[in-house]
């Protein structure tokens, strides 16, 4: 008989008392909570370093600084362009990875459905330089006649403004590299989830004469819904500290525009240390690592906020 | 008679509104008593496979208008699978088919281009685990059937059509002060109940409950009985039931399923009134199960 699932919210002490502690289990909990420590204790590591190393760069006057205007004003142009990529990359991702999530979990033929997981999945194997030659060498090129015709139809759109980047080599074509990055790893966290929404919410929306699509919008969706937002934003995460794909891939000018054909972009924090790193010296050093110290933040900050939004949905729908 | 899928659409989109209760049944029979004529439900021949595994054969029964009909055997037996038959959610199921004729009320459910989202429309379903959809609230998910199809209906309607099924399902009083809430924190037997509020919203001709009870408590058992013999007055009501008492009080007829050996289809051993069968069964085999000595 199973009753609701409500699951026992015994205190271990309650058992513990008298019971004696067994090998194995010491072991594994010593070897558990070892890994615990150990992944917060570099993370600390990793973010004491950045502040030290940044430290010189974030109290010199602001003409030492690259570009002579501040750190403020270095970083700025750096992180606008590295979370205009990274959103671009999620707003065209998010969409085709949730279609292609519940076409191999609901829809498709379960051969074809294997077949296609795991192509999706080997697209996560492709390594980002691969990408970054692909976006440079086919898909800017091929994008030079669209950027045109967006300039001249949709230009009265802040992003279509133009004038058209001639090389293709914009951030339109960053974003959408990125996307392509990142759609494996949002398709599998949807699919995984999707794949798993109960039989009986699914049966219930049926019963009451849902077609397919209102069963997917009643049951599998919303019970996916917090894998979808974690998932995108993994996504976005990988998006923002992607380095090579847009370090060959975008043209930069260290502008702020929210155009994103033209020929003169903002760069990203990721790729602008890897285009500067090996010729800087002294403080140009410590504002690259302040930068990346920026980029840390960003990312941290997307992670928590993606946490809070599924923990208040778990709790809104009292899981 | 026309095509059968559009004629079951037709139904469907007048049906809406309870407070005119004149289905063409009533109108064209008023001596007849009950003021919501539901649908009688016949199968013939039905024969019911999954993939190569013969499940159920040669079933023909009659289950009635405005009665509540209890599937009762072993488990395995094919009950379950027989009334999931009768709403064409078994072939949901991949491989499952049926061969053989289901009518609702004279027009076979499975006959070649019969939508089985129509049928579904008209042949709701309550299963054994309360299955409220965890994201909605109360309201919602009652409203969830209704809200189906783009049908459009202003919020002052909706608002009748919820508290009318929530209080046909005896719980409006527990839980009108909190209907934004999810149904998720509903007890055991509130989330049953609400689930047979969200499938008799949409004013279906049959009920069809797949052990409605078994995951409950006695209490809300009891809850759930009364409930049944008050909705067959608008509904008709098949119900699979492992718990022969729960037949034995709370239906009118009784059909017994059983299989020979296992791996054999299940077959219908006899459909009789439940007093009939509870006291003179026509077959040794419902009264060795009635009677506790197997199953």
């Amino acid at each position: 008989m199973e009753l609701a699932p409500e699951r026992a919210a015994r205190k271990p002490e309650a058992l513990a008392s008298g019971v004696p502690q067994r090998l194995g289990d010491r072991v594994f909990s010593g070897v558990a909570k070892g890994a615990g420590i150990g992944i917060l204790v570099v993370l600390a590591g990793v973010a004491i370093f950045l502040l030290i190393e940044a430290w010189p760069a974030i109290t010199a006057p602001a003409e030492r600084i690259p570009g002579g205007e501040g750190l403020v004003d270095y970083i700025a142009p750096l992180a606008f362009g590295t979370v205009l990529a990274a959103v671009l990359a999620a707003i065209i991702a998010v969409p085709f990875a949730v279609a292609i999530a519940l076409f191999v979990s609901h829809y498709a033929p379960r051969r074809i459905a294997a077949g296609l997981g795991y192509v999706i999945d080997l697209l996560a194997a492709v390594p980002s330089v691969v990408y970054g030659l692909w976006g440079v060498s086919v898909l800017a090129p091929a994008s030079r006649d669209i950027n045109a015709w967006l300039a001249d139809h949709v230009g009265f759109l802040p992003f279509f403004e133009g004038p058209a980047s001639v090389t293709g080599r914009t951030m339109l074509v960053a974003g959408l590299v990125l996307a392509v990055m990142i759609l494996p790893i949002i398709t599998a966290i949807a699919r995984e989830v999707f794949a798993q929404t109960p039989r009986a919410h699914e049966e219930a929306a049926l019963a009451l004469g849902a077609t397919r699509w209102e069963m997917v919008r009643m049951a599998v969706l919303p019970f996916g819904r917090s894998a979808v937002i974690s998932g995108s934003m993994l996504g976005l995460g990988r998006a923002l500290g992607e380095t090579m794909a847009v370090t060959i891939i975008l043209s930069v000018s260290g502008i702020v525009t929210f155009n994103l054909i033209s020929s003169s972009n903002p760069s990203t924090i990721a790729a602008n240390i890897a285009l500067d790193f090996p010729e800087s010296s002294g403080i140009a050093i410590n504002a690259l690592i302040a930068s990346g110290l920026v980029l840390f933040a960003i990312t941290l900050a997307v992670n928590m906020a993606a946490r809070a939004v599924i923990n208040r949905r778990e709790k809104k729908e009292g899981r | 008679m026309s095509q059968p899928s559009a004629d079951v659409r037709d139904a469907n989109a007048t049906d809406a509104p309870l407070q005119a209760p004149l289905g063409d049944a009533a109108t064209s029979a008023p001596a007849e008593a009950p003021a919501n004529v539901a649908k009688s439900i016949e199968a013939r021949d039905l024969d019911i496979y999954y993939g190569g595994f013969h499940a159920v054969a040669g079933v023909s029964m009659t289950i009635r208008p405005n009665k509540v009909t209890a599937l009762i055997g072993s488990s395995g037996c094919g009950k379950s699978t027989f009334l999931r038959s009768l709403n064409r959610m078994h072939e949901l199921v991949k491989g499952a088919y049926v061969d053989g004729k289901v009518e609702l009320d004279g027009r076979d459910i499975y006959a070649a281009g019969t939508d089985p989202v129509a049928v579904r429309r008209q042949i709701g379903m309550v299963f054994q685990q309360p299955n409220p959809f965890p994201t909605m609230s109360i309201y919602d998910n009652v409203a969830a059937g209704l809200r189906l199809n783009r049908r459009k209906i202003k919020k002052p309607e909706l608002d009748e059509v919820v508290e009318r099924a929530l209080r046909g399902a005896h719980l409006w009083t527990e839980v009108k002060d909190r209907l934004d809430k999810p149904g998720s924190g509903l007890s055991g037997g509130q989330q049953q109940r609400l689930c047979i509020a969200r499938a008799t919203a949409v004013e279906p001709d049959v009920l069809l409950m797949d052990e409605p009870c078994s995951a409950l408590d006695p209490i809300a058992t009891v809850a759930i009985e009364s409930l049944i013999a008050e909705l067959k007055e608008r509904f008709t009501i098949v119900i699979v039931t492992h718990n022969m008492q729960q037949a034995a009080r709370a239906s009118d007829y009784t059909a017994f399923f059983n299989i020979e050996r296992s791996g054999d289809p299940g077959r219908l051993v006899e459909i009789d009134e439940t007093q009939t069968i509870f006291s003179t069964p026509a077959s040794p085999a419902t009264e060795a199960y009635i009677s506790g000595r197997f199953g």
